[in-house]
């Protein structure tokens, strides 16, 4: 059983902050398939196309029939555990500051053998295990075998803390707590067991339920934020941006908008909002998140955006919605490759349409706040960094990967 | 069918460019000291090196022909052998067919690095792909983390107890006393082996090898050559070597070893009862204990017992690795299976480092190397024999 989390301790402000470390990343272009599966929380491996023998680590042929023609594919990764170690002297700073660390070697029942970070509660070996991909770090795939049945706290065992940005304990900013997204959200995060939440409100003098909901909860500090004056974005950042462990990233402008209605208006304030927003938000946040990526058991985590399915294929009786989308996830790539280094993650959330106002006339299936915010939760547990929650994303998603010409042409009708 | 044997191959002056933990030296100074005294030792020309095999992991971003410009030779045969630990074994079954050919005359086989501050870490973070991606990443110790796992899964299959690893790394650190060229002579007790900390469980600090700078040598010629030249000599009597063996096996128990050791001494012509003296490859005792067992001396499984049985001292029952192995004189990189091989030439030709073993005739050197991923892959022994030797009893 692991030991269960205990609330950090208050920061003694006259000692020094920690910099943050991250394991190696050097990884062959193959190998970055199994972080593709773990991004979307997926444990898979490659099968050749031809005698499906299944191949680790990750390989240009077949090992058994030399075929070019290996597949990546979900699969069970129950195992047994053969042997392990506790490395107390690795040769990379991460790992000396994390002694000791369990590794294993698990021979799956699918065939190859596995070396993998182990979890604290996997009996010795011989021993059932079940192995997972997460991202580590900095990012990359790894391998984690976790014990055969769920353990008391298993979430609170380092290796798990060191390969998810759960909420527990943590310090939370929501962009834009006046919606009905943002306010699912902080409650979400508050359930989850976040000391403290900001929730961010535009406008002021615009009367909002929501936010008047969120301000009876103990855990909720409203914060004047809007995303679309730089120095609102500075003032707040200068306020707390030292605390905040984990941003989401909910600020969003949305209309029904296609290319051909007069005007850019609608496209211009989509733009400030969805794009533009984002750039303000990574200007004014990003720095000191970085530094804050080792500050404690609960220190800096992640930076949630909330994007759209849209961003892949422009859906175009959205078509300046879906426009501005795509650049917020141009944008969150080159965030995501700025924080890695740190190990703060990027989770970009790709809803399908959303159970509001702006969506009243898409046609179902549409995914409520409350779902949307239940999946970011998830995803920041289980260290997932591409989300398409609800069916409709997935289709989506389905579609994008399978054809994405064929998407183009079906969301043109 | 089976390998011919070897006809008149003899390997002869054995040379050390003296170990040392760090040094500001690069791969090239310490193979060209090599090549240097491999000459002085010989009594020979540069020029009269028409052969050259090289195994370095700090060479890079040269190989063994910008070593040839390096150091001025013109070799009509040449030789990478990039695979650590079993380098010695393959760069003498190289040479020997060679020289029996007439491809060369004077085969230089030479293996050496140094070892800066960081280029150890640099090195093992960089190995292999596999390593890179499925190794590395998962707490970066290198081979002690490889091998951890081995020892710990060898002694849950074969019972195999932490004062058996330590009776070995205590025999050798008791051969190495008398070795003036070995970085560690300080006597080790058992019970400093026990109390010393932990690196990677179950492995402790007197299990793991030190990596160090330095280079190893030696030359491989006809019978012929070596007369000529009045160099004592040791005969090649039989060679082998297995790459990837027993993929199918989930987690290394075994070397290529079991595969090819009965064809090692056919092609010889002895049985495990003739030798000697064994130079196993002792980076780690648990892959002595496989050596053991996959070479003969006992069965599989056998080991700790065998172990139980035997002192392992330069003076003792089944003297090994009697200059103190690797894990008492350093690993100089590719160097570290050139250490058993140029120490076994030295017993047999009555010029050892410490301590000889008494009427040594017949040696046996294993070679062990490139932990790819989860094992290592690469497995080489020779069988070895002193100029006035006959051939094994063949009591088997």
């Amino acid at each position: 059983m692991s030991a269960p989390l205990s609330r950090p301790k208050r920061k003694n402000p006259l000692l020094r902050t920690r910099l943050p470390t991250i394991p190696p990343m050097a990884r062959s272009r193959v190998a970055q398939g199994l972080t593709s599966a773990a991004a979307c929380g997926v444990f898979a491996l490659q099968r050749c196309s031809e005698c499906a023998q299944v191949q680790y680590p990750p390989r240009e042929a077949c090992v058994n029939c030399l075929s070019a023609r290996l597949r990546w594919h979900a699969m069970d990764g129950a195992g047994e555990l053969l042997a392990r170690t506790a490395i107390r002297q690795g040769q990379e700073l991460y790992f000396r500051e994390r002694a000791p660390w369990r590794a294993g070697l698990v021979k799956l029942d699918q065939g190859p053998t596995v070396l993998a970070a182990l979890h604290g509660d996997c009996a010795p070996p011989p021993s059932r295990v079940r192995l997972r991909l997460a991202l580590d770090r900095g990012g990359q795939a790894l391998m984690i075998a976790l014990p055969e049945k769920d353990t008391p706290h298993m979430e609170d065992d380092p290796l798990m803390r060191e390969t998810s940005s759960d909420a527990k304990f943590r310090k939370a900013l929501v962009t834009d707590a006046k919606t009905r997204t943002g306010r699912a959200m902080v409650e979400a995060l508050v359930a989850a067991g976040a000391d403290l939440v900001w929730a961010g409100y535009a406008e002021p003098w615009k009367p909002s339920p929501q936010l008047d909901a969120l301000r009876e909860l103990e855990e909720v500090t409203p914060v004047p934020l809007d995303v679309t004056d730089e120095s609102s974005v500075r003032e707040l950042a200068g306020s707390i941006g030292a605390k905040v462990d984990i941003i989401v990233n909910t600020a969003e402008h949305h209309r029904a908008n296609a290319i051909t209605s007069p005007g850019v208006e609608t496209a211009r304030a989509e733009m400030e909002v969805n794009y533009f927003g984002l750039l303000r938000l990574a200007q004014a946040f990003a720095p000191a998140l970085r530094t804050r990526a080792a500050d404690g058991a609960a220190h800096a985590t992640a930076w949630v955006n909330i994007l759209s399915v849209y961003a892949l294929t422009n859906f175009p009786q959205h078509g300046t919605f879906s426009a501005s989308k795509a650049a917020a996830l141009s944008l969150a790539q080159a965030l995501r490759a700025e924080l890695q280094p740190s190990g703060i993650r990027v989770v970009n959330v790709f809803p399908g349409p959303i159970d509001d106002e702006w969506n009243q006339l898409v046609l179902p299936t549409k995914l409520s706040a409350e779902a949307l915010a239940a999946s970011v939760v998830d995803a920041l547990r289980r260290g997932i960094e591409d989300v398409y929650p609800g069916a409709a994303a997935k289709d989506w998603l389905e579609r994008f990967e399978d054809d994405p010409k064929a998407l183009e042409r079906e969301l043109a009708r | 069918m089976a390998s011919r044997p070897y006809e008149d191959v003899v390997v002869a002056a054995p040379v050390t460019i003296p170990y040392r933990r760090f040094s500001i030296r690069g791969a090239h100074w310490f193979l060209g000291r090599a090549l240097a005294e491999l000459v002085r030792a010989a009594g020979i020309r540069k020029s009269d090196i028409d052969g050259l095999a090289v195994s370095s992991f700090t060479l890079a971003p040269d190989t063994a022909v910008g070593l040839t410009q390096h150091v001025g030779l013109s070799p009509r045969w040449l030789e990478h052998v990039p695979m650590g630990g079993a380098s010695a074994i393959l760069q003498l079954r190289r040479a020997a067919r060679s020289v029996e050919a007439g491809d060369a005359d004077i085969i230089a086989c030479i293996a050496g690095d140094t070892n800066q501050v960081d280029s150890f870490r640099q090195m093992t973070s960089n190995f292999s792909q596999f390593a890179r991606d499925a190794a590395y990443p998962y707490g970066s110790a290198g081979p002690n983390g490889s091998f951890a796992l081995l020892t710990d899964y060898y002694m849950r299959a074969f019972g195999a107890t932490a004062e058996d690893y330590g009776k070995l790394c205590v025999a050798q650190r008791r051969n190495a006393a008398a070795n003036p060229l070995a970085l560690f002579r300080k006597p080790l007790t058992m019970e400093d082996y026990l109390g010393a900390r932990l690196i990677a469980d179950p492995i402790r600090l007197y299990d793991c090898v030190m990596p160090c700078a330095g280079a190893d040598g030696f030359l491989v010629m006809r019978k012929a050559v070596a007369k000529k030249l009045g160099l004592p000599y040791a005969k090649l009597l039989g060679a082998i070597e297995r790459h990837n063996a027993f993929p199918e096996d989930p987690i290394q128990f075994r070397g290529g070893w079991a595969l090819d050791c009965d064809a090692l001494y056919a092609q010889a012509g002895v049985a495990p009862r003739d030798i000697d003296f064994v130079q196993a490859y002792d980076d780690y005792p648990v892959i002595t204990l496989m050596q053991i067992e996959d070479l003969g001396f006992c069965r599989k499984g056998e080991g700790p017992d065998f172990v139980r049985r035997n002192s392992f001292t330069v003076d003792g029952s089944f003297p090994l690795n009697t200059s103190g192995g690797q894990l008492s004189m350093g690993q100089a990189g590719a160097a570290g299976g050139h250490l058993g091989l140029v120490e076994a030439i030295r017993q047999l030709t009555g010029a050892p480092l410490g301590g000889a073993v008494e009427k040594a005739r017949i040696g046996l050197v294993g070679g062990f190397g490139m932990i790819n991923y989860d094992r290592g892959l690469c497995s080489g022994a020779a069988i070895l024999a002193s100029s006035g030797a006959k051939r094994g009893k063949k009591r088997r």
